[in-house]
């Protein structure tokens, strides 16, 4: 057993204290310690995006990031992101667009999309492709998932 | 497809419209609770030591130092669990192996713990001991003279009353199943030839990929009534399963499905870790939760089975199919799952996707020291396909004759029963080869796609057609292919829908309300699905054969019925009408000639359950599908309807660097009748890029039994950058037993991606490769002559 680190900071705007694991990666306590399960574990590697969370504002694996390291920071997952303006239009994009099956991917995919439309509020559908690389989607063949993220990216273009 | 939901959603059908999958909200949100997101208070934490052998004897496993780490309950082995029966499609192995490991996945012991953690250090004190034996790895040593046997012993279990019986007993070779069809007379067929070609097919591992890894949680009551969090394909077949692993009686076992990370037919099988989580459950007495790792993931879970196929097939010289001869070595790995019974439906596309009068087909799954193949979207129909669909052109290009053409002339019609005894009551396969073709404008470029083979420009378009044909109506391989439906309305016109179908990710949950709604003239929203707990849903066979939609739905669709039969005859006497002259339409009871409202229907049952003599409206209903078992020779019609489907591909070679892209698919499917047109466009566009991941970049590279590639940076899935456009057509051919004329086709549009590309390769550069997947590499050397075409070995001559 590691010894236990004390860390403060921000989770979806709130402040947290909690003691962990040297060892521990971000993904172990988000969903272990803290019992946030929407950040979902597909690899463990950095390698499929179904742990996909901000961290000041940019998205990283937290699969890959050490727990002790959020120390300090604003840390955001997507049940911070399903409370925004931005994560329910996406979230209804999503569902209209029949973006979700089974669903393991589509937290992960969610927080990726806040960030592509951080870079490109109004990108093209190349630059959601590109911003969509690095998460993983076994049902869908992404091209619903596109088409969401494009109808937020330009609302009135889409006639859905 | 915008003017035809405009046109829909006129209508107040619900059938054909876009339906948001109704458990789409919550998976978004993050707030779906998946097995993995489950914990139970009290619950351990196992984890299984699989072995670092590829064949082996044991000789011995020290557990001691695991046993004494803090927060350790429990370290067990085979020693421990002397009443262990074995399990597998053959039964042909224990969870917990005890003198041979036969395979890199084998389990050896397992540990329950407090935390992750404290397993993990446990499983890295325990010492286990091996004697190597020689490695048979390839379905072509297994079946060498003197090869080593992989089940040259008996396997021992305890018998009914205590003794050791033989529970699989030794075999003189290392065939695990011969699969054997014949139809006509195939020499009569090749002297009715013009033409005959002949070649040998090499189709890869490959794996699920689910993104939710595999798991289980499993929980005994004081009393010895087990309960199991289980991703279970086949809930009410494990049930049984289960049961005779422990000695207890199935009715004591419960299973509840947890929203799962993917399914694709990997979990129709019982496999090694849900047995020992239930051991080590039974043997602490607390719950005990198992999760793979994704290596774990890549390393034990099935694998889409591996196949060397030798196909011949002849025509006469008016482009008439005269016999298809078909030998297969199916690589069986070391236990026998599913994967060695796909030859059922491979033998299907071989006989009676084309009309073919003389067919011989024959498959042996051989045993050997590599991972075990299992069911996975398809089952043998990707492999099947891909050389029948290489041999329809090479045998059109004999005869100069054009390709769509040849299909065409030698397409099945609807009618028609094969020699196999299939029977296509609807087929609309003529329709999607047309379709298809033309969307894409198949003739003209292929011809102009020709012209540029020797233009000197590095970069070659190609197109490439390729056709299927599956069940579509169940497949009849248990004694019932059946599913139950109970139906509840409450006082205020809301209904649960409890179901035997699960629910995997495909939409089953949203189609089955559509077409529940659909019959009580209610809207989506007023339903709730049950469809997870065997302790509530009635009995279904299980979630696979593409058959849930199918038998699903016309289970619901029986108990809606009888739920308006029910709600009519009992509002007949107050309308001062006949039952059958009043309807239930948007939430109220109406004059169907009219369409005038007679009641409120939340009202009407408030009355009909709060009056002298109360009631309640509840219905049950049973679906059998009209289908038969095979005989022993492999004829019946065991689907009670089949789908078909055209795929055009097209290409992009750069034959410098031997890159494929895969541009566009434009596909054409007969599915009986659109009911949630959002749902299965999501079903077809997955299905798409799955045979693509198949196609150019899926491979799961096993060397001498170990697998070297387990993890997604090497195992190479499709991403959002690479997807193809694709224009999907929808043949609607009304199928008369379908839900509102509906068929199945969660497995359909995997199914001919590859026969297609390998087509379309082909046109683009005069290279037909005979292997998959298309990767630049292998591509690049095909194209400079290099690459060595597969093979068939001596040693199964
Ligand atoms: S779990 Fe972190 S990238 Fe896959
Ligand atoms: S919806 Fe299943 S993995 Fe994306």
């Amino acid at each position: 057993m590691s010894a236990m680190l004390e860390i403060e900071f921000r989770l979806n705007g709130v402040v947290q204290r909690t003691a962990v694991a040297a060892d521990m990666s971000a993904l172990e306590m988000l969903r272990d310690v803290l019992g946030l399960t929407g950040t979902k574990y597909g690899c463990g590697e950095g390698e499929c995006g179904a742990c996909t969370i901000t961290v000041d504002g940019r998205t990283v694996n937290s699969c890959l990031m050490f727990a002790v390291d959020c120390n300090g920071r604003e840390v955001q997952t997507i049940e911070g992101l399903s409370a925004t303006p931005l994560g329910e239009r996406l979230n209804h994009s999503l569902v209209a667009h029949g973006a979700v099956q089974c669903g393991f991917c589509t937290p992960g995919f969610m927080m990726q999309a806040q960030q592509v439309l951080a870079e490109h509020p109004h990108a093209s559908r190349e630059e959601i492709q590109r911003g969509l690389e690095g998460n993983l989607c076994r049902c869908t063949g992404y091209r619903k998932i596109i088409d969401a993220v494009e109808a937020v990216a330009h609302p009135t273009a889409s006639a859905e | 497809m915008a003017t035809t939901t405009l046109e829909r959603t006129n209508t107040d059908s619900l059938i054909g419209r876009r339906i948001p999958k109704l458990d789409a909200p919550d998976k978004a949100s993050g707030r779906t609770r998946y097995l993995h997101d489950i914990n139970i208070p009290g619950q351990l934490h196992a984890k299984i030591l699989r072995s670092s052998q590829v064949h082996a004897r044991i000789v011995s496993i020290d557990v001691e130092a695991a046993r004494r780490v803090p927060g350790v309950h429990a370290v067990i082995t085979a020693a421990d669990v002397p009443w262990q029966r074995p399990i597998g499609v053959t039964k042909d192995h224990l969870p917990l192996k005890s003198d041979i490991v036969r395979s890199r996945r084998d389990e050896i012991a397992a540990v329950a713990a407090d935390t992750v953690e404290a397993a993990d250090e446990a499983l890295r004190l325990i010492r286990v001991t091996y004697e190597p034996l020689p490695v048979v790895a390839t379905s072509a040593e297994a079946l060498a003279p003197g090869a080593p046997l992989l089940h040259g012993e008996d396997l021992r279990a305890p018998g009914r009353g205590g003794a050791l019986e033989v529970v699989h007993p030794a075999s003189k070779d290392n065939v695990a199943m011969v699969h054997e069809y014949r139809q006509g007379d195939v020499a009569q067929g090749e002297r009715d030839s013009a033409v005959v070609v002949e070649d040998v097919f090499w189709l890869h591992y490959v794996t699920h990929c689910c993104m939710g890894v595999s798991g289980v949680i499993a929980e005994f009551d004081p009393s010895g009534n087990l309960l199991l969090y289980s991703n279970t394909q086949v809930p009410f077949l494990h049930k049984r399963e289960f049961a005779e692993l422990l000695g207890i009686d199935p009715g004591r076992i419960r299973i509840i499905q947890p929203p799962i990370g993917g399914g694709f037919g990997s979990k129709l099988d019982i496999y090694p870790f849900e047995p020992i989580a239930i051991f080590l459950a039974k043997l602490t007495r607390r719950p005990v939760k198992l999760v793979f790792s994704r290596e774990e993931e890549f390393i034990a879970s099935p694998t889409r089975q591996p196949v060397l196929l030798k196909l011949r097939s002849g025509c006469d010289s008016a482009g008439r199919l005269t016999f298809r001869s078909v030998e297969t070595l199916h690589d069986n790995g070391a236990y026998t799952s599913w994967g060695a019974t796909t030859p059922f439906v491979m033998m299907q596309t071989i006989s009676s996707l084309y009309r073919v009068p003389h067919c011989h087909y024959r498959t042996r799954a051989v045993y050997t020291n590599n991972p075990y193949a299992g069911s996975f979207r398809g089952y043998g129909n990707l492999q099947a396909t891909f050389a029948v669909e290489a041999h329809m052109d090479k045998l059109a290009d004999a005869l100069g004759m054009d390709p769509l053409e040849f299909r065409l002339q030698n397409a099945q019609d609807p009618g028609e029963t094969t020699p196999q005894g299939m029977h296509f009551r609807s087929c609309g396969f003529k329709d999607c080869l047309r379709t298809a073709a033309e969307r894409s404008d198949y003739r003209a470029k292929r011809r102009a796609n020709l012209a540029h083979w020797n233009d000197g420009n590095p970069i070659k378009r190609g197109i490439g057609i390729a056709s299927m044909l599956h069940v579509g109506g169940g497949a009849k391989m248990y004694p019932s292919d059946g599913c139950g439906t109970i139906i509840k309305l409450d006082d205020f016109a809301k209904v649960t829908l409890i179901t035997g179908a699960s629910e995997i990710g495909q939409g089953s949950e949203t189609v089955l309300a559509q077409l529940t709604c659909e019959e009580l003239g209610l809207p989506i929203d007023a339903v709730t699905v049950v469809n997870n707990d065997t302790a509530i849903t009635p009995w279904d066979v299980g979630v696979h054969a593409s058959r849930t939609t199918f038998i699903g739905g016309n289970s619901a669709i029986g108990a809606a019925r009888k739920a308006k039969r029910k709600i009519l005859e009992a509002a007949a006497p107050t309308a001062g009408l006949a039952a059958d002259e009043l309807d239930l339409h948007g939430g109220s009871i109406v004059v169907k000639a009219t369409g005038e409202r007679v009641q409120d229907l939340g009202k009407f049952l408030r009355s009909l359950h709060f009056a002298e003599k109360a009631d309640l409206v509840m219905t049950t209903y049973y679906y059998e599908p009209p289908s038969v078992h095979l005989d022993r020779q492999y004829r019946g019609d065991v689907s009670a309807a089949y789908s078909w489907a055209t795929q055009v591909a097209e290409v992009e070679v750069d034959t410098e660097t031997g890159v494929v892209r895969l541009l566009k698919i434009t596909a054409a499917h007969d599915v009986g009748r659109v009911l949630n047109r959002l749902g299965i466009e999501g079903q077809i566009e997955g299905g798409i890029v799955m045979g693509q991941g198949y196609a150019l970049t899926e491979d799961l590279l096993v060397e001498g039994g170990v697998i070297k590639n387990p993890n997604f940076r090497d195992y190479k899935l499709i991403t959002a950058p690479e997807v193809p456009d694709v224009d999907v057509s929808f043949i609607e051919t009304f199928d008369g037993e379908g839900p509102q004329g509906a068929k199945g086709v969660g497995e359909a549009p995997a199914i001919c991606i590859a026969a297609a590309v390998a087509n379309a390769i082909y046109n683009a550069t005069g290279t037909r490769i005979y292997a998959l997947p298309f990767t630049p590499e292998k591509v690049y050397r095909a194209l400079r002559g290099k690459s060595t075409a597969p093979t068939w070995p001596e040693s199964a001559a």
